[in-house]
């Protein structure tokens, strides 16, 4: 069995969970509390990767992260290297192709929580920074964790987006569902199996995991 | 210190138009029918509300002035507002409520002592009763040394007895406190016991004679605000 591939998959899922909770919560905070021109666009925008097909996804990725791109040259400037092909690469189109699964859900729970509380929370001084930290990511413990499980199921899954923005490297950006694809062109179908089969469980014990937190946010 | 306020609001219903006035240790119980406007004159009081025009000072600090373009925060005024329903943080526990804000942890054992609560200091707020709740509710905003005190109808969802129980306890600690404190009913027993200026606010504006007509109207004829829109208010007397 590919176990370096599935480390490089749970590596993944795992950096991209934890990125994409600290960057999606001020995001669906902003969604959930607050009103500015243009903001159904902006939610719009950032439901879009759900939307859109992974290669088209991974083909505005290789433009804008290669050496031709924006992101590529300011990159290669500041380090020499290349996003395309490298664990930050793969990183940064995971992020971006999970953003929805994480956004979503946050702002959901976030919206669930009754104003009165944020009002109670500043009429005893605190900020609404302060009251960020400490009513609201509180309180919406059960959407956050659905929100992490969601993103970590979705990242464990990608394919596509991460093959053109990775290729497959061992080690560094060939993740389970490549290595499966790779072995069933080979006709190695017991290779691919034993990946495969090692998905299942995983998959069901997260699944279980969010009916869980979502009966819980529903009591 | 004093407070004075007056404020002008455009609601869906009516225009509220109005001017108060606290002295420290007073009770100023707001009265009149349900969806006259007592509560949004709590909520501008509070800062959580803008005013379309006026003016709030409290002692010699200007909290809103509409033509000055001043409107200070909640945070910044230093109050304490025990809302109609309960506002505790379902996710700590009594005792942390109260201390949330708090400028002393002894005072929010001393206060737990005082509102006999202090057996529940460990109970989330859904595993205590409405009673036991609101008065967690006082003990927060006491605890943070309020300059004013809101309280709008912080007994309405209270059965009968609770409700008197608390009542009494806030009629004996009102006399301990030194900062205007401001109440809002729709029950005129409370207001009566309660207050020490009673102030009717009907449709957005004070009705000095409310109260007259209210309680001496014959017994189960009951009063309306505005036809079926509002509940019954029934006075026995």
């Amino acid at each position: 069995m590919d176990y370096l591939a599935l480390y490089v998959t749970l590596k993944l899922a795992l950096v991209t969970t934890v990125v994409l909770i600290v960057v999606a919560a001020p995001v669906a905070y902003l969604l959930a509390y607050t009103r500015f021109p243009g903001k159904s666009f902006v939610e719009a925008l950032i439901y879009l990767p759900m939307a859109l097909p992974p290669t088209v996804i991974g083909f505005y990725l290789i433009i804008v992260m290669g050496p031709r791109g924006w992101a590529g040259r300011v990159w290669e400037a500041a380090t020499g290297g290349s996003l395309l092909f490298t664990f930050l690469g793969i990183t940064i189109a995971s992020v971006i192709y999970s953003i929805p699964f994480a956004v979503q859900p946050m702002k959901a729970a976030f919206s669930r929580i009754d104003r009165r509380l944020l009002e109670s929370a500043y009429i005893l001084g605190l900020s609404k920074r302060a009251t960020f930290l400490r009513v609201i990511i509180p309180n919406s413990a059960s959407g956050i964790a659905a929100a992490a499980v969601l993103v970590f199921l979705h990242s464990i899954g990608a394919f596509g987006v991460l093959l053109m923005v990775g290729g497959s490297i061992p080690g560094e950006t060939k993740v389970a569902s490549i290595a499966i694809y790779e072995a069933v062109e080979m006709m190695n179908y017991e290779a691919a199996g034993l990946i495969a089969l090692s998905f299942i469980p995983i998959s069901y014990a997260f699944l279980l995991l969010i009916n869980r937190f979502n009966e819980r946010a529903n009591a | 210190m004093n407070l004075s306020a007056s404020f002008r609001k455009r609601l869906k219903y009516f225009d509220l138009s109005l001017s108060l006035s606290c002295r420290p240790g007073k009770m100023t119980v707001m009265i009149g029918p349900s969806g006259g406007g007592k509560t949004t004159v709590i909520r501008m009081l509070a800062g959580l509300t803008a005013p379309d025009a006026g003016r709030v000072v409290f002692g010699d600090e200007v909290w809103f002035d509409s033509a000055r373009n001043i409107h200070l925060k909640p945070q910044k005024r230093r109050l304490g507002y025990v809302f109609q329903d309960y506002s505790l943080f379902p996710h700590l526990n009594l005792y942390d409520n109260a201390a949330f804000a708090a400028e002393s942890k002894k005072e929010v054992d001393e206060l737990f002592e005082l509102f006999k609560i202090s057996h529940l200091k460990k109970r989330k707020p859904h595993m205590v009763s409405g009673g036991e709740r609101q008065r967690c509710a006082i003990c927060q905003a006491l605890a943070r040394h309020p300059r004013l005190l809101l309280l709008d109808e912080p007994f309405s969802a209270l059965d009968v007895v609770t409700r008197r129980g608390l009542r009494e306890e806030l009629k004996s600690l009102k006399g301990k406190l030194s900062c205007p404190m401001i109440y809002v009913t729709h029950d005129i027993h409370e207001a009566l016991f309660l207050a020490d200026e009673i102030l009717p606010v009907v449709d957005g504006k004070i009705d000095r004679g409310w109260m007259q007509r209210t309680i001496t109207r014959e017994p189960g004829e009951g009063v309306t605000a505005r036809g079926a829109r509002e509940p019954r208010l029934s006075l026995v007397y």
